[in-house]
């Protein structure tokens, strides 16, 4: 996997809402039909270091009838990133499929 | 369902996270496994297949490291009392911080422990640096390890004759022979500090001056700072008066360091002497505690005085100083000297000397002796009691830790919820521990500069203390190696003895039961208080040592200061005339002499004047021995010659007999009046009046006793009564060309110098006559044990506050910790009595434990005074019992207030706070 392509995962999830942090494993599991999975280990670090570099931000949220949670939303910085690492994947995404489509062609 | 808490707990346990993030990390990671394993048990897997799976996932080393480099540095802030973040220094700088700041929070106690530790401190180091400066320094001349004297070693019998100077090593005789026969040393010079008089008017104004050999300067590596030194060339026999070198002081205090003295000459005993340059300012001159004014060359002291000891045989003036040969130690230049020795004193044996005085002398032996350190009777004399001194300070500085470390105890209490608080938040023991070293270490330091500070201002003045009209002291302090590190070493020892226990006490709060108790501590515990108990009962016994010391040598001063001394010292004035420069013939001096006393005794205003060789204890005597006839033979006398009217003035009590006269003329059978120890010890009981006797081996000299005067000191207050023989200036002439007169006047002393001034001017102005008062003189030779009673008498008192302040101290604290308890007696019917005599107890316990120890230990130290004690033994009981009574009386009042404050507890309050 490309480096900062799980950033890339992570960062879009949030993009509109808030989610905690299993909610996010789940839904990159899920959405990947099971290709892409995380454990406790790989995760969290990855989590925590994008919270550190200011791009995400996590807040406890108690919900009626619910454990409080630790939700992750996008901050302003985190915004910025997701947009350039987009461009960038798109870029990278391009690429790949001219050089694997001039092949099949 | 299954705790994920504690598996993920113990999973991150190495991370060693700040306890809040702990928290959090845990709570999320224990509901994400949570969600996980719901998840997956909706599957086929079994339970145990899920567990094993997430605990797999767990436990993968990825997570620890991933953590590490996210969670972990994540911390923006290092609360204090953690172990972990930061370099050692930055670690340092953060916990120098916050000692600063906890010291600046109580600004009073941090005070009072910068204070005590300054006096303690300070103290110690003003002695230290004397002790250091006379003793542990060496001397500033280039190379001092290789430096070493010639003397006379390991002869019981060392030496008869006239002794000049401090040291008097060599007469001039074996001096000479020395120089020609000695092979251990690559040079050797001599040296004589004496005192010239450099005035021309008619009082005198003496210099130190220094006779030197030729090569003393090159033998010391010395440099001139303005023209040249004294060389070899200077000095020969016969030069007279030729060329003076100037100390560099002298040349600035005298001459304003004006580089034209070239040009000048300086008068010394009425000789001009050209001056040829100055020395280095470096040098203060080879005796430590003494410094130089002049220098001029040896041979020039045969000019200077027609019967000085240049040219007697007998008179020991010359010291040594010399470099080693390379190659040569001092063994080996001892040995080379013990044998060429007997060749050496056979060939200058005086012939005065007859039998057993020759065959003293040529068994004589010399040997070499290092002299790094230099020269000084001020070592002789102060190193013993500046060495008991600083023992005495630094236990002054031991009962201040030991008030500190009260303090900090106390404190330390006052401060368990925040130790507890920050055990709780995950600080470490040994972190709190250094956090709190860290502070006593800051108050140490500061307490430490304030008492070098304080040195700086005590040491000055102690060496001023110690100068006297005659004898200037000087010495150079510096802060060298030895005083930093000595300082450094108190303010260490001061942390660890204050700080450290307190410290280790601290931080061993259990923290729930510390943050749980609400506001009141809960130091009440025993062993926090037997702690403090202990260091109260130390802190008394200790001043008891410091106590029963300074009482003592207060006591033994003041002995000596009541000492019965035979004459009365009160309104005596001395005055020395030298009548030298008038070059009397010796026919005309008896006469002189005598035209002299009578006018200074018509002087208005003096009741009596006499002459004496010299004043008792002032340190000069003269030695002989006599045989009775019939009795014993070669028995030690003093001796002294006085004029008529002496005993008169100096209020002795003429026993028997009569007093000189002056029809006791020199062709007459010499005339002598003896003490009564004399009688005692030669004649018994018999009458002594016309008894004979005779100088030693000597039958043409008899003395024929004509009076018995009471016995009276001679050489010290200390001494015993001992046989003394007075003869008369009226039957031989004494000192050449000078007289000591004894005046007693009740007027001021002022008027009274300037009206015997004027009159010696109109008798002759050429003469030069110095002042001072008996009185004085014997004060200044009782120095040492007026610095001893000073200062140990200062200690002790310190000491003593010291002790009460912590005797008061934990007495306060036992009654607040116990005022429940006080509270509930009272509740049950004890009365205030009861209660102020239960907390008076608990301080009379405490006190007599301290004074049962004190008492032993004062017993043991105080052998060591035993030299320095005078009228009384070092386990003397009344001052035992004085020392007792003191510190019983000042412990009943220092425990008093607090008593009283039990006593006044209303029961009520004190049980409603339970």
């Amino acid at each position: 996997m490309k480096r900062g392509s799980t950033e890339l995962l992570i960062l879009s999830l949030i993009e509109y809402r808030a989610r905690h942090g299993y909610e996010i494993s789940k839904l990159i599991e899920d959405r990947s039909g099971g290709v892409l999975t995380f454990n406790v280990a790989s995760f969290y670090p990855l989590l925590y270091r994008l919270e550190q570099r200011g791009l995400i931000s996590g807040r406890w949220v108690e919900k009626a009838g619910q454990r409080r949670r630790r939700y992750y939303k996008l901050t302003a910085s985190g915004k910025k990133m997701l947009k350039a690492q987009r461009s960038t994947w798109r870029d990278f995404v391009d690429a790949i499929q001219r050089i694997t489509a001039a092949e099949h062609a | 369902m299954r705790s994920w808490r504690d598996e993920i707990r113990s999973a991150i346990a190495v991370l060693n996270l700040e306890a809040t993030r702990e928290a959090e990390v845990l709570e999320e990671l224990s509901q994400h496994l949570q969600d996980r394993r719901e998840a997956m048990l909706a599957s086929e897997l079994t339970a145990q297949q899920v567990d094993e799976a997430l605990m797999q996932e767990l436990h993968d080393p990825a997570l620890i490291a991933g953590l590490k480099a996210t969670v972990h540095s994540e911390l923006p802030f290092l609360p204090v009392g953690s172990d972990s973040g930061g370099q050692l220094l930055g670690r340092i700088w953060m916990d120098l911080r916050y000692a600063g700041r906890v010291s600046i929070q109580n600004p009073g106690f941090s005070l009072v422990v910068i204070l005590s530790l300054a006096l303690g401190i300070g103290a110690n180091t003003a002695i230290f640096q004397l002790l250091n400066a006379v003793r542990l320094r060496v001397l500033p001349v280039s190379k001092p390890e290789g430096l070493a004297s010639v003397r006379i070693v390991d002869s019981p019998h060392c030496c008869t004759g006239d002794f000049y100077s401090d040291h008097p090593d060599l007469t001039a005789d074996i001096w000479n022979q020395v120089r020609q026969q000695q092979q251990g040393f690559s040079k050797i010079a001599a040296w004589y500090p004496t005192r010239l008089n450099s005035s021309r008017g008619i009082e005198s104004k003496p210099v130190s001056t220094l006779m030197v050999s030729g090569n003393f300067f090159d033998v010391l590596g010395v440099q001139p700072s303005l023209g040249r030194l004294i060389s070899p060339a200077d000095d020969y026999r016969g030069c007279g008066a030729q060329g003076a070198v100037v100390s560099y002081g002298f040349w600035q205090r005298e001459f304003g360091g004006d580089p034209g003295i070239l040009e000048k000459k300086i008068t010394l005993d009425g000789h001009p002497f050209q001056i040829m340059g100055a020395t280095a300012p470096d040098f203060a001159g080879i005796e430590v505690g003494r410094t130089f004014d002049v220098a001029i060359p040896l041979c020039a002291e045969e000019a200077i005085s027609a019967k000085g000891p240049s040219r007697d045989p007998v008179a020991w003036w010359i010291t040594t100083i010399g470099r080693l040969r390379p190659g040569w130690t001092l063994e080996r230049a001892s040995a080379q000297l013990a044998g060429v020795s007997p060749g050496i004193f056979a060939a200058t044996v005086p012939v005065q000397f007859d039998g057993p005085a020759r065959k003293d002398y040529l068994s004589f032996r010399l040997g070499a002796v290092p002299e790094a350190n230099g020269f000084s009777t001020l070592r002789t004399n102060y190193q013993e009691p500046l060495w008991l001194l600083l023992g005495l300070a630094g236990l002054v500085l031991l009962i201040a830790c030991a008030n500190l470390a009260n303090l900090m105890l106390a404190r330390a209490s006052a401060r368990e919820r925040e130790m507890a608080l920050r055990l709780t938040l995950g600080a470490s023991r040994p972190r709190l521990i250094r956090q709190l070293v860290t502070e006593s270490l800051l108050l140490a330091v500061l307490g430490a500069a304030a008492g070098v500070v304080l040195a700086q201002m005590l040491s000055p003045l102690l060496i001023t203390y110690l100068s006297t009209q005659l004898d200037q002291v000087f010495l150079e302090l510096t802060l060298d190696w030895h005083v930093v590190g000595f300082v450094t070493g108190l303010a260490v020892l001061a942390t660890v003895l204050f700080g450290l226990t307190p410290a280790f006490r601290a931080s061993r709060v259990a923290p729930g039961m510390a943050l749980k108790a609400s506001g009141r501590g809960v130091s009440a515990s025993g062993e926090s208080v037997l702690l403090r108990r202990v260091l109260v009962v130390s802190q008394v016994a200790l001043s008891m040592v410091l106590l029963v010391s300074a009482l003592l040598f207060v006591r033994t001063f003041q002995n000596l200061m009541r000492v019965d001394t035979g004459f009365q010292q009160g309104h005596i004035l001395i005055a020395n005339f030298d009548y030298s420069p008038l070059k009397l013939p010796e026919s005309s001096q008896m006469v002189f002499k005598r035209e002299l006393l009578t006018r200074i005794q018509a002087v208005p205003g003096v009741a009596s004047a006499a002459e004496t060789l010299f004043p008792p204890l002032s340190q000069a005597g003269w030695d002989g021995s006599v045989d009775i006839p019939d009795g014993p033979q070669r028995q030690d006398v003093r001796l002294s010659r006085i004029s008529p009217g002496y005993f008169k003035t100096m209020e002795m009590e003429l026993i028997s007999g009569r007093d000189f006269n002056y029809a006791d003329a020199p062709a007459a059978i010499h005339k002598a009046v003896v003490n009564r120890a004399f009688v005692l010890k030669f004649f018994g009981k018999t009458n002594p009046l016309g008894r004979m006797f005779y100088d030693s081996g000597k039958r043409d000299m008899p003395y024929q006793v004509i009076g018995v005067v009471n016995d009276t000191k001679y050489y010290s207050l200390r001494e015993d009564p001992a046989p003394i023989v007075f003869v008369s200036f009226t039957q031989a002439n004494g000192p050449q060309e000078r007289s000591t007169l004894m005046i007693r006047s009740n007027e001021s002393l002022p008027p009274l110098m300037s009206s015997i001034k004027s009159t010696a001017s109109q008798i002759n102005p050429g003469m030069v006559l110095d002042f001072s008062a008996l009185k004085t003189q014997i004060l200044d030779g009782l120095l040492r044990e007026r610095l001893l009673a000073m200062l140990s008498g200062f200690f002790g008192v310190l000491a003593t506050v010291l002790a009460m302040v912590g005797l008061y101290g934990v007495i306060s604290c036992l009654v607040v910790k116990r005022a429940n308890e006080i509270g509930l007696r009272m509740a049950l019917g004890a009365n205030r009595l009861d209660i102020l005599a239960m907390v008076l107890r608990e301080a009379a316990t405490l006190l007599g434990a301290g004074l049962a120890i004190g008492a032993v230990l004062a017993l043991s130290v105080g052998n060591i005074a035993a030299s320095m004690l005078y009228g009384l033994k070092p386990r003397d009981p009344l001052t035992l019992a004085a020392a007792v009574t003191a510190m019983a009386a000042i412990a009943l009042a220092a425990s008093l207030l607090p008593a009283q404050r039990a006593a006044s507890v209303d029961p009520m309050t004190a049980l409603r706070e339970e």
